[in-house]
C-alpha cells in the first residue's frame, strides 16, 4: 500500500502553522450536525472529547472502565515535559524537538515531532488555568524537573501524581460537557469492532459490560484514544484492563500496523516477587534524578547493602555514561540492568534486580527534602515491598512498560481507514524506536487538545458523509462477527483458564521478543504463538454468560487479540535487522554492546496490513527522511 | 498461610445476595489482597464455580477502581492505602475477613463486590470544574500560585474518587469527596470565578443523588486511601453558606 504521510513541507518551524491554514474548517453552525465516536479517555481521548464537544460537534464518548476518570494515563508519575525555558538553561522548541528525534533513536516523522515541541507549551497553560496544582516554587511561579535523556530542566510535575492530575483535568472538562450535553458518555461499554461503509470509518460495534448488549453507534469519524498493548506480556506496568481489542480490530478492519516491535522497558520497576503476581508497579523515572543505580562489583555477592564498602560497588551507569550517568534514557538503562545481572551481578532473592539508592541524596539534601519530592514513590514502595527506602536501597529491575508502535496515522492523525483517527500510545506516530520520559503525558494531550481538533475538521468539510442507519449490512456483518467470537469463547468450556494462557504467552513475549531478541529465539517464538493460539481457542474455560458482567469473558475477548498481535510483533522484530532503541538485537550491536541501527536499510516505518489470522500480513514501508536532525549513532557518555 | 473468606454474593441488582465461606490455602505474605482474590478466582473456575466479580484496574493505588468492606472497613485495615496495594503480610494464618461491597444507597450494588459509583461523575459534571475551553490559556506562569496554596490544592486533589468516603460514613455522606475537589480548585486563583456557582450545584446534585448529609463524624478521613482532611468540609460549608448569604451562585430564579 503506497503511504501518504501528508507531512508538510519547507521550513520546519512553520509547517504546523501553514498546514493548518491549508485545512478546511467547517462553521459553527454545521459542527451541531455532525457526531464524532471517541473511544477511550485517558489523555488523548479524554481531552479531545471535550474539545470536540467545546467546538460544537456531538460527541459519544466511551470507556470500559466504570468511569472516565480512571483511564490509566491517570498512573503516570513524574512529569509532563514542555519548552517552556522557564529556567534559562538552554532549552527550546527545537531543543525538545532534536532531544525527542535523537532519544527516539530517529525512527519518528520529524514533522510530527516538531509539532509535537511547539506545542508542549500550550499544554502547559491550558492545564494550569484548568486548575491542574503544578508545583510550585515559593515565589508562586512553576517549578521543573529533569528527566531522563535530556541536560535541560523542562518536566513540569505535580507530586509523583502528574498523569493523574492532567487527566482529571481533562476529566473535568469532559465532565463539563457531559454536563451541559455536548458529550454523551458511555462507561463500562467496550468497543468491540469497527463498522466501515464505502471505505470510511463509521461507526463502533460495542458490548455493555453490565447487561452484555451488543449495540451499534454510527457517527462521520471515529477516534481511538485506546493506548498501548503492552499487557501483551500479561505482566506490565499497564493497568489490568488495558487492551488492544479496540485498535486490533480496527487493524483487522484495514487500518496498517506501524512498528509493532517497539516497545519500551522501563527501567526502574519493583521486581517480580512470585509466580501469583499480577502487574508490575513502576517506580518514577524521576526518581534517578537523586537515586543513584549499582550492583556489587562482585558476583553473587551476599552481604546486606549496607555491608558492602563503596569500593566494591559497581555505579555501572555512571561509569559507562559519564556524562548523563543516571539519567540516560529508559532502553539504554534497562539494558544496563539486564547485563549486569546476566553478569550474576543483580541482587535480592531472585538475582533479577538492582540497586536504586538514596544515600548519598539524603546526605546531601536531608530526608525532608527527599520526602517531599519522592514521598508517595517511596511510601508505595514500602507499602509493596515491606521494605523502607529511607534505610536501604530499593531494588528495582525493568518492565514493560509503553509501546511505542501503534496504529499507522498521517500527519493528521488519520489511520490508513478515511475517518479513522487514532491518537495517544495507540498511534505510532512520535516516539520512534524509544519514548523518553515524561512525553507520553505531552503527546497525549498535545493529539487531544491541539493537533486533531484542527485536522479533523478537513475530513469532514471535505467528505460527503450521507446518512446510515443501523440496518446496514456492514453494520450487521460486524454484529454478528462480535456475536460469534463471544458465543465461540463461552461454548468452549475448556479445561484452562483465560490467565493461565495469557501468562504462558506474556512469558514467550518476554523471554523472545523483550529487552533483547535474537532471529532464532523470534523465529521459535512463532512457531510456540500459533500453536498456543489455537489450544486457547481450543481449550479456553469461561464460565457465566453473555448477558450480563463477566469480567471473565471480557479477559477471554481481549487476550485472543494479543494472541494475534503477538505474532506480529515477532514477524516485525524479525524482519528488523537492526537495533534502534527499545528494539535490541543481539547480533546488532557495536563492540562496546550499544545499539547498532541500520539507517541504509531500516529508516522506515514497517506498517503491516493484516491478511487473515496465521497469514502472512503485507508490509508497506514508509520512509524516513531526516533534514533537521542528523542520524548519528546516539551517544549518551 | 490459610485465609478464610466470607465474601458478598449477588447475581445482579435485582436478586438477593448473601454471604458465601471460601478458604484460600497457601496464600503468601508478599501477595496484594487482589492477588489473593485472583488466586481464589483461578481455583473457583477450575471447580466449576463462577469467580467473584471484583472492580479493579492499575492496582497501583491511583485509579480509584478498587475497593471493598473488609470486616466492616472500608479498603482494609491499613491506614492510607488502597485494598490493591494492601499486601497480605499485615494478615496472619488462619484470619477470617467479611468481605461486603460498599454500602450506600447512592452506590447501587452490580454484582458481588462491583458497584455503581456514576453519582460521582454527576456531582463533578455539576460543577467540579473551570471552564476554560482549549486554546484560552494566558502563559502558565502570569497566574501566580503561592506554594502554600499550590501545596494545599494538591493534597485535596489527590482523591482518587473510589468512595470509601461514602461507604464508610453512617449517613452516606459524599462531603469529603465533594470538599475535596472544591478545595483543589478553591485554593487556587483559577478556581475563584467558578466558586459559588461550583459550591452550590454540587452540594444540590449531591442531594438528588440521595448522598448523606455530614454530621462530622470523621469515618470518612479514618479510612480514606489518600487521607484527605476533614477540614476541606469545614471549607465546602464555609464556601456554601457564603455562597447562600450573598446569594452568588445561586440559580438566577433563587438569587
Amino acid at each position: 500500500m503506497e503511504l501518504n504521510s501528508k507531512s508538510p513541507n519547507g521550513p520546519i518551524e512553520t509547517r504546523w502553522e501553514r498546514h493548518k491554514f491549508s485545512l478546511k474548517l467547517v462553521n459553527p453552525a454545521n459542527k451541531r450536525k455532525h457526531t464524532i465516536i471517541v473511544v477511550g479517555t485517558g489523555l488523548a481521548g479524554g481531552s479531545a472529547a471535550a474539545t470536540l464537544a467545546e467546538l460544537g460537534y456531538k460527541v459519544k464518548c466511551f470507556c470500559f472502565q466504570d468511569s472516565p476518570r480512571r483511564a490509566h494515563s491517570i498512573a503516570a508519575q513524574g512529569g509532563i515535559n514542555a519548552a517552556k525555558n522557564y529556567h534559562n538553561d538552554g532549552d527550546s522548541v527545537y531543543r525538545l524537538f532534536y532531544d525527542t528525534v535523537k532519544g527516539g533513536d530517529f525512527r519518528s516523522r520529524e514533522s510530527n515531532v516538531y509539532r509535537l515541541a511547539q506545542v508542549s507549551v500550550n499544554i502547559i497553560d491550558q492545564c494550569v488555568a484548568q486548575g491542574v496544582p503544578f508545583a510550585r516554587e515559593y515565589s508562586g511561579y512553576l517549578d521543573n524537573r529533569s528527566f531522563g535523556g535530556a541536560q535541560v530542566s523542562r518536566t513540569f510535575y505535580a507530586r509523583g501524581q502528574t498523569g493523574q492530575q492532567l487527566l482529571l483535568g481533562a476529566y473535568q472538562a469532559l465532565e463539563r460537557q457531559i454536563g451541559c450535553g455536548g458529550v454523551q458518555m458511555f462507561p463500562r461499554t467496550e468497543m468491540l469492532d469497527l463498522i466501515v461503509i464505502d471505505g470510511k470509518a463509521r461507526g463502533i460495534v460495542t458490548r455493555n459490560l453490565l447487561t452484555g448488549q451488543i449495540e451499534s453507534h454510527l457517527a462521520d469519524a471515529v477516534v481511538l484514544g485506546t493506548g498501548g498493548y503492552g499487557n501483551v506480556y500479561y505482566l506490565s506496568t499497564n493497568a489490568k484492563g488495558s487492551n488492544t481489542t479496540a485498535i486490533w480490530r480496527a487493524h483487522k478492519r484495514g487500518a496498517l500496523f506501524a512498528n509493532p516491535c517497539f516497545t519500551q522497558i522501563h527501567p526502574t520497576c519493583i521486581p517480580v516477587s512470585g509466580d501469583y503476581q499480577s502487574k508490575l508497579t513502576l517506580m518514577s523515572e524521576s526518581l534517578r534524578n537523586d537515586g543513584r543505580v549499582w550492583v556489587p562489583l562482585k558476583k553473587d555477592d551476599p552481604r546486606p547493602p549496607s555491608q558492602i564498602p563503596e569500593n566494591e560497588r559497581d555505579y555501572y551507569l555512571e561509569r559507562r555514561y559519564p556524562s548523563f550517568g543516571n539519567l540516560v534514557p529508559r532502553d539504554v538503562a534497562s539494558r544496563n540492568a539486564k547485563i549486569v545481572c546476566d553478569e550474576g551481578r543483580g541482587v535480592g532473592e531472585t538475582k533479577l534486580a538492582v540497586y536504586l539508592d538514596f544515600r548519598d541524596a539524603i546526605q546531601r539534601l536531608g530526608a525532608g527534602l527527599i520526602k517531599e519530592r519522592y514521598g508517595n514513590l517511596f511510601n508505595m514502595y514500602e507499602r509493596i515491598t515491606g521494605e523502607d527506602p529511607y534505610k536501604a536501597p530499593m531494588r528495582i529491575y525493568p518492565a514493560i512498560h509503553y509501546t511505542m508502535g501503534g496504529l499507522w496515522v498521517d500527519y493528521n492523525l488519520m489511520s490508513t481507514i478515511p475517518g479513522l483517527y487514532v491518537i495517544g500510545e495507540a498511534n505510532f506516530s512520535d516516539h520512534g524506536a524509544n519514548r523518553l520520559g515524561a512525553s507520553a503525558l505531552m503527546q497525549g494531550l498535545a493529539d487531544g487538545y491541539f493537533v486533531l481538533p484542527n485536522t479533523i475538521n478537513d475530513y469532514i468539510a471535505s467528505n460527503k458523509l450521507p446518512a446510515v442507519d443501523i440496518s446496514h449490512g456492514a453494520v450487521k456483518e460486524a454484529e454478528s462477527q462480535v456475536t460469534c467470537v463471544i458465543k465461540r469463547l463461552l461454548e468452549t468450556r475448556g479445561t484452562r483458564t483465560v490467565d493461565s494462557f495469557h501468562r504462558e504467552l506474556g512469558k514467550l513475549m518476554w523471554d523472545y521478543c523483550g529487552m533483547s531478541r535474537t532471529a532464532e529465539g523470534l523465529k521459535y517464538a512463532l512457531e510456540q504463538i500459533p500453536a498456543l493460539r489455537e489450544q486457547y481457542w481450543r481449550d479456553v474455560k469461561v464460565l457465566g454468560a453473555g448477558e450480563e458482567l463477566n469480567q471473565s469473558l471480557e479477559k477471554a475477548g481481549r487476550v485472543g487479540d494479543f494472541f494475534e498481535l503477538a505474532e506480529l510483533m515477532c514477524l516485525d522484530a524479525l524482519e528488523r535487522n537492526e537495533s534502534c532503541g527499545g528494539h535490541f538485537r543481539e547480533e546488532y550491536q557495536t563492540g562496546e554492546g550499544e545499539a547498532q541501527r541500520d539507517d541504509e536499510h531500516f529508516s522506515y516505518v514497517a506498517a503491516w496490513e493484516f491478511r487473515g489470522v496465521g497469514n502472512r500480513p503485507e508490509l508497506s514501508k514508509e520512509p524516513l527522511t531526516f533534514e533537521y536532525v542528523h542520524p548519528a549513532q546516539r551517544s549518551y557518555k | 498461610m490459610r485465609i478464610v473468606l466470607h465474601i458478598w454474593r449477588q447475581r445482579n441488582a435485582s436478586e438477593k445476595g448473601r454471604m458465601v465461606r471460601y478458604e484460600v490455602p497457601n496464600v503468601s505474605e508478599h501477595m496484594s489482597f487482589l492477588e489473593m482474590l485472583d488466586v481464589l478466582n483461578e481455583d473457583l473456575i477450575g471447580k466449576g464455580d463462577e469467580p467473584v466479580a471484583f472492580d479493579h484496574d492499575c492496582r497501583e493505588g491511583i485509579c480509584g477502581m478498587c475497593g471493598c468492606m473488609v470486616n466492616g472497613v472500608a479498603h482494609g485495615p491499613l491506614p492510607g492505602t488502597t485494598l490493591c496495594q494492601l499486601h497480605m503480610r499485615h494478615f496472619k494464618d488462619g484470619d477470617e475477613l467479611y468481605l461486603e461491597p460498599w454500602r450506600a444507597r447512592a452506590f447501587p450494588v452490580v454484582k458481588d463486590l462491583v458497584v455503581d459509583r456514576s453519582a460521582f461523575d454527576r456531582l463533578i459534571a455539576a460543577g467540579g470544574f473551570i471552564s476554560v475551553s482549549t486554546g484560552s490559556a494566558p502563559d502558565g506562569n502570569a497566574v501566580l500560585v503561592s506554594k502554600e496554596n499550590a501545596d494545599r490544592s494538591m493534597d485535596a486533589a489527590a482523591c482518587i474518587g473510589c468512595g470509601a468516603c461514602v461507604a464508610m460514613c453512617p449517613n452516606a455522606s459524599a462531603s469529603l469527596f465533594m470538599a475535596a475537589k472544591l478545595s483543589h480548585l478553591g485554593l487556587l486563583p483559577q478556581g475563584q470565578p467558578e466558586r459559588d456557582r461550583r459550591v452550590v450545584g454540587m452540594v444540590a446534585q449531591a442531594k438528588q443523588e440521595l448522598f448523606g448529609s455530614c454530621t462530622n463524624i470523621g469515618e470518612c478521613e479514618a479510612v480514606c486511601p489518600k487521607e484527605i482532611k476533614l477540614e476541606n468540609i469545614a471549607r465546602m460549608n464555609h464556601d456554601f453558606l457564603k455562597a447562600n448569604w450573598t446569594g452568588r451562585g445561586l440559580p438566577s430564579d433563587e438569587a
